[in-house]
């Protein structure tokens, strides 16, 4: 005979941090996969050395604040940030870059902020930026996908480029961003009839729209359990097409891409459901997590057409990081009672 | 108030009130050129000269100055001595001069160099004012060559990198490859971003090392058997 609760709580969410880590971690599968189908092994080598040093140092950190080790390892937050941060770089790079990446991410990003909960940025994003801004030749080194390549690294060759000295130039080539960004004088039509990435692909170049198309697959399943809300991603999406639109300017030589290019090229996806949902770093509100995501789409779209770099969306990440706490001061919502929204900032004149 | 205990002086400058580390004072040129030992240590000297020029000359002149025009005064000693600073950069270490730039004229604007003048030389005798002030300086100076090392090695892999710009073409051999020459450079560590990371791992590390002080201080102390309760709540640390 089973008894009825009768006492609260009655509802209950059997969705512990780990279990929520680890969906969030098995939503990335698909766009591994592309990842993996287009652009070979040097995925995967990148992530089990990201996974690796971010576990170790993760437990070098807790062992050091004399914390439980295995409790904090469990929650896989440290896992999670590993993955986000090795599919964000290029595959083939020398080993050396994802193990600093990580540690950067595991103990500067998260851990010195107090750990768990605590991150100011998003560990993963500060982690790229920091090897972007360190080693910008080799972290913009990117491999053409496999059909623009005929064939992919085997798995010698990988293992020499990544641990040896064998170089990856052999297989690098302009990303579908790169090849918008610099294109002078010639209509984007020229363009996509003379590269081969986009002469093989759809209009976002080939292989990245599929990758991009993959963290979208996620993105959907984490929405399907309600694991992330939809505020953010669509506000960021919106605003990113809206602007392309705009400067879109018909596709002429002076044109900053189309919007299909910029939903589905460099990490626009994995940033808008991966990313921009980070529960820590971004905004609380519902209200607050929209201005949020419209922040980050359009600071993605001004770096991305005006800026210095190709890829823009870790830097306007973490710049909406530190808005986070503004907008959440302005977006509080009304509680029950009070007929006006109480601020934060408030409290201090009581 | 006369302060002359000057262990007491000593100390505070280079540790427990430490211009950079406690006081975090005169943070902008601290941030901006520690980017090497050679910066470090130009900037420290420029610093520790001006502090303790400035601090003899106000502490002299404090019972001239009307209390109304303090700061202005201190002002103006500060500036003829970072004006002698520069000329005297200018005619030596003209390299250096030209690298450590703007900051050498925005000494006048550190303030640690105003904070000890108005803190302590006006209200302390000379003595006691120039070796504050060059304890002061001396402390400012060692944390700013610390951060410089730590940038250096971090960011180019090397140590005591261009001191012939300080020391004169002799000292081009100080130059150590610590990380060797094929290290690719954390530029990270040389961008201001750097610069706050090891500040602030400085100021943990000191925080820790106190802590661990006033740990095994207090350890020290036994409770002899037999003696009475004094205090009631709380614990007995």
């Amino acid at each position: 005979m089973s008894l009825m609760r009768v006492s609260s709580p009655h509802t209950r969410s059997g969705l512990g941090t780990s279990q929520v880590m680890l969906q969030v971690v098995a939503a990335t599968v698909p766009g591994i996969l592309a990842l993996v189908l287009y652009f070979g092994i040097g995925v995967l080598i990148n992530l089990a050395l990201c996974i690796a040093t971010a576990l170790v140092s993760e437990a070098a950190v807790m062992k050091l604040r004399r914390r439980p080790v295995l409790f904090y390892l469990k929650d896989a937050s440290a896992l999670l940030t590993a993955v986000l941060l090795g599919v964000s770089l290029p595959p083939y790079c020398a080993w050396w870059l994802p193990v600093v990446g990580s540690v950067v991410a595991i103990v500067l990003a998260k851990q010195l902020y107090g750990g768990m909960g605590h991150n100011v940025f998003n560990p993963a994003m500060v982690g790229y930026v920091v090897l972007l801004i360190s080693f910008p030749v080799d972290m913009t080194r990117w491999v053409g996908p496999t059909d623009v390549l005929h064939g992919v690294a085997d798995i010698d060759e990988a293992f020499s480029m990544v641990f040896g000295h064998m170089s990856v130039d052999g297989f690098t080539r302009a990303t579908p961003l790169e090849i918008v960004r610099n294109h002078e004088s010639t209509l984007l039509a020229q363009l996509y009839e003379a590269e081969p990435v986009f002469a093989t692909g759809g209009l976002a170049g080939s292989g990245w729209e599929m990758v991009n198309f993959g963290f979208l697959l996620g993105g959907l399943f984490l929405l399907y359990r309600r694991l992330i809300t939809w505020h953010a991603p669509v506000a960021m999406l919106v605003t990113l097409t809206i602007l392309s639109l705009v400067f879109y300017d018909s596709g002429s030589s002076l044109s900053k891409g189309s919007p299909i290019l910029h939903l589905f090229s460099g990490a626009t996806m994995l940033g808008a459901f991966f990313i921009v949902t980070d529960p820590v770093s971004g905004a609380t509100s519902n209200k607050g997590r929209f201005i949020f995501g419209a922040g980050v789409g359009l600071l993605t779209f001004v770096i991305r057409a005006w800026g210095n770099y190709p890829d823009a969306v870790a830097f306007a990440v973490l710049l909406m990081n530190f808005a986070a706490p503004f907008i959440d001061n302005y977006t509080l919502p009304r509680t029950y009672g009070h007929k006006a929204p109480r601020r934060a900032t408030d409290l201090e004149e009581r | 108030m006369a302060n002359t205990n000057y262990g007491e002086i000593t100390r505070n400058g280079l540790w427990s009130n430490n211009p950079a580390l406690v006081q975090l004072l005169g943070l902008c040129p601290l941030l901006a050129v520690t980017g090497s030992v050679v910066n470090a240590i130009g900037l420290g000297l420029a610093t520790t000269a001006v502090l303790t020029c400035s601090n003899l000359v106000v502490s002299s002149a404090r019972r001239q100055m009307p209390e109304s025009v303090r700061l202005p005064i201190s002002v103006m000693i500060i500036a003829t001595f970072v004006t002698c600073t520069e000329l005297l950069m200018k005619a030596f270490t003209y390299e250096l001069y030209l690298i450590l730039g703007i900051f050498i004229p925005l000494i006048v604007t550190n303030c640690t160099i105003l904070g000890r003048a108005d803190a302590f030389a006006s209200k302390n005798p000379v003595l006691p004012s120039l070796m504050d002030g060059l304890m002061m300086g001396i402390g400012f100076s060692l944390v700013l060559i610390l951060i410089g090392a730590i940038r250096e090695i971090v960011g180019h892999g090397t140590l005591l990198a261009d001191m012939e710009l300080l020391f004169g073409p002799g000292a081009r051999d100080w130059r150590i490859s610590v990380l060797g020459e094929n290290y690719p450079g954390f530029l990270v560590a040389i961008l201001p971003p750097g610069a706050f990371f090891v500040a602030g791992l400085l100021i943990a590390c000191k925080h820790a090392i106190d802590a661990r002080n006033q740990r095994r201080r207090s350890a020290r102390v036994t409770i002899v058997s037999g003696a009475k309760r004094v205090r009631t709540t709380g614990n007995i640390q």
